[in-house]
């Protein structure tokens, strides 16, 4: 669209300029003497008119509506963490008897507030590449959720979801921040 | 000289098993463009690039001259296939005022081959850009073109230039190609979680890391944009619903699509036809890649193993998916047929390997990050030979390597100027430039 624009607009405007012919002369374009190399690119031939340059517009982006439902008590359960998160070794999901044994006081929680949904996020530290990362995130977040099930807990109640290292919980750059990064975090979603 | 050696020192002083010196790759050269212009034994042509010619006098004008120049010798400095002659020479020689009186003596003396001349007219309608590129040698003319157009962003006219000038050297030049990636520039926080969680948006700008524009605003999590081969839209990972979900965005018609809905997809791969999508996916429960038609339907699964399978990339030929496994315990490269047959792994030295970006033809190569230490290189892997070359030597950790469409360099992200940002680099590991400096900036895409 703009494109066929530019061409009718130019081709007006030089036919205007021939027509007239006054402030802004046709500006020469000397046919050039043949090049003496193989390099011929422009033989003697009437010049091409102006090639519009055109550059596409994005549209600008429209905000998603935000949907979520703002539940400030929601906020407030979630505050105390409730449900214990659980820790993991570098690259790996394996479970330590450690969070087994944390899992098993979150069933505990989860069976006596049985209207609870929950969404398990895997997370990982800063090391390791982004995109694996966000593999082993669900990994992680998926294990928690099987060891759920084995202890009981419905299945639909529990939802996973990976962040890779996207949103660490500790920002530092040493052993102690990563140990707090690398875990299955649990969010109350309904209660 | 010095380049070389300091290159083969570091080699050496790497892991053992590093292949040889790196290659330069050989130029591309699409089958239908010749090339035209060559320097004095086949070297590259010495171009001077004097000041654009404001034929209309005013400021505006003016100053669109000098952008262009100077825009168009940023352009040409970055291929590398001409041999720019540095501008500080060019004081002593007076400017031209149109295409007739150019003192190409003057440009002889400085050893140029080649110089090019433009000029820049204000019209109603917006600018009209001429530019010739004159031999030296008895100024023949061996390029010519008039371009038109508005004046909002005169980069675009030496962009467009530069990639002329490049198509005479038989190289496809990528002065209008596009950076897609995800920035936290804008520092919004995820609402209604306890810990505070930066959200990142999806963002282009052009190669050059000029024009930066914001393409989402879904406040949320929003990562691994991937451009269609047609430049037209960008597939990404976003957690706009709640779990992640990969979502097609036409940016210049301002419509989306979905791909997925289940809540357990990521990291998308156009197929270089464009008709079809390859990503990961738990829904089964563990990651598997899968295939889909870009509309959502036909989801094929395409690895079956309960390990991790992540990190699809297309072949050019679109027969072929490069992708990521750690079934044998560490995440290694592996290469699959489209329909998932004919599995054959292909990192056999590296600790760990993630994020396979497949070369666009005829160089047939995959670089990747490759862990080193307690951070990861850029690595490239020649698929005919297995000689594997390293570009980047522990300057913080750098991943996420994309290939831009000629080949001869990659866009990756480094943390070696402190937070996340993006560099580009050239394929045999030099000319490194930052095209990112506000907020983190991660999963670099490269337009074609």
């Amino acid at each position: 669209m703009t494109t066929r624009l530019t061409i009718v607009s130019t081709l007006l405007l030089a036919a205007l300029v021939t027509a007239c012919g006054k402030k802004n002369p046709p500006i020469a374009r000397p046919t050039p003497p043949p090049p003496p190399a193989a390099a011929a690119a422009n033989p003697a031939r009437p010049p091409a008119p102006p090639e519009p340059v055109p550059e596409p517009t994005v549209v600008p982006p429209v905000p998603v509506p935000n949907d979520t439902v703002a539940s400030a008590s929601l906020d407030d359960l979630n505050r105390n963490s409730p449900l214990m998160p659980v820790f993991f070794e570098l690259d790996s999901a394996e479970l330590s008897p450690v969070a087994q044994m944390s899992l098993k006081e979150d069933a505990e929680l989860l069976k006596r507030n049985a209207s609870w949904a929950v969404t398990i996020e895997g997370h990982c530290d800063e090391r390791g590449t982004a995109e694996y990362n966000l593999a082993l995130g669900e990994r992680r977040a998926v294990a928690a959720r099987a060891y759920l099930v084995s202890l009981g807990i419905s299945a639909d109640r529990l939802k996973t979801v990976s962040y890779g290292k996207e949103f660490p919980f500790d920002a530092g750059h040493d052993e102690a921040a990563y140990q707090k990064n690398r875990r299955a975090h649990f969010v109350i979603t309904a209660k | 000289m010095i380049d070389k050696l300091t290159t083969l020192t570091t080699l050496f002083a790497a892991a053992a098993l590093v292949a040889a010196a790196p290659q330069a790759p050989a130029p591309q050269k699409p089958p239908d463009i010749a090339v035209t212009l060559t320097g004095e034994n086949g070297q590259p042509p010495r171009l001077a690039v004097p000041q654009f010619i404001a034929i209309t006098k005013d400021a505006e004008t003016q100053a669109i001259a000098k952008t262009i120049t100077d825009v168009l010798f940023d352009d040409l400095t970055f291929e590398r296939e001409y041999a720019l002659i540095p501008r500080d020479t060019y004081a002593t020689i007076p400017a031209a005022t149109s295409f007739t009186d150019v003192p190409i003596d003057r440009w002889r003396e400085l050893n140029a081959d080649y110089v090019v001349v433009g000029t820049v007219q204000k019209m109603p309608t917006g600018i009209q850009i001429q530019v010739r590129l004159l031999a030296a040698r008895d100024r023949s003319q061996a390029f010519g073109k008039e371009y038109s157009g508005s004046s909002a962003n005169p980069r675009i006219y030496a962009h467009t230039i530069s990639d002329e000038l490049h198509a005479l050297r038989g190289v496809r030049g990528i002065a209008r190609t596009k950076i897609a990636f995800a920035s936290d520039r804008d520092g919004e926080r995820l609402g209604g979680t306890i810990e505070q969680r930066t959200v990142q948006e999806v963002y282009m700008e052009d190669y050059d890391g000029e024009g930066a524009r914001r393409l989402t605003v879904n406040r949320t999590l929003n990562i691994t944009p991937r451009w269609s081969p047609d430049g037209r839209s960008l597939a990404y990972t976003s957690y706009r619903r709640g779990g992640p979900n990969i979502f097609i965005q036409n940016i210049y018609e301002g419509t989306n699509s979905d791909l997925t809905k289940d809540g357990a997809s990521y990291l998308p791969a156009w197929s270089p036809d464009g008709t079809r999508i390859a990503f990961m996916s738990t829904h089964d429960g563990n990651p598997e890649l899968y295939v889909a038609n870009r509309d959502g339907s036909n989801v094929r699964r395409i690895t079956n193993n309960p390990a991790i399978d992540e990190a699809p990339t297309w072949s050019p030929a679109g027969n072929q998916i490069a992708f990521v496994s750690d079934r044998t315990g560490s995440p290694q490269v592996y290469i699959v047929n489209a329909d998932g047959t004919g599995l054959q792994r292909l990192t056999t030295a590296e600790s760990y390997a993630d994020k396979p970006t497949w070369s666009p033809a005829p160089n047939s190569e995959i670089a990747f990050s490759s862990r080193n230490g307690p951070g990861s290189d850029i690595k490239v892997i020649n698929l005919a030979t297995r000689m594997i070359r390293q570009l980047t030597f522990g300057e913080g950790t750098n991943e996420s390597p994309t290939w831009a469409p000629n080949g001869r360099h990659l866009a990756f992200v480094s943390t070696r100027a402190g937070k996340n940002q993006i560099f580009t680099i050239s394929a045999d590991g030099k000319n490194l430039r930052q095209i990112t400096k506000v907020g983190n900036n991660k999963f670099p895409d490269w337009s074609n």
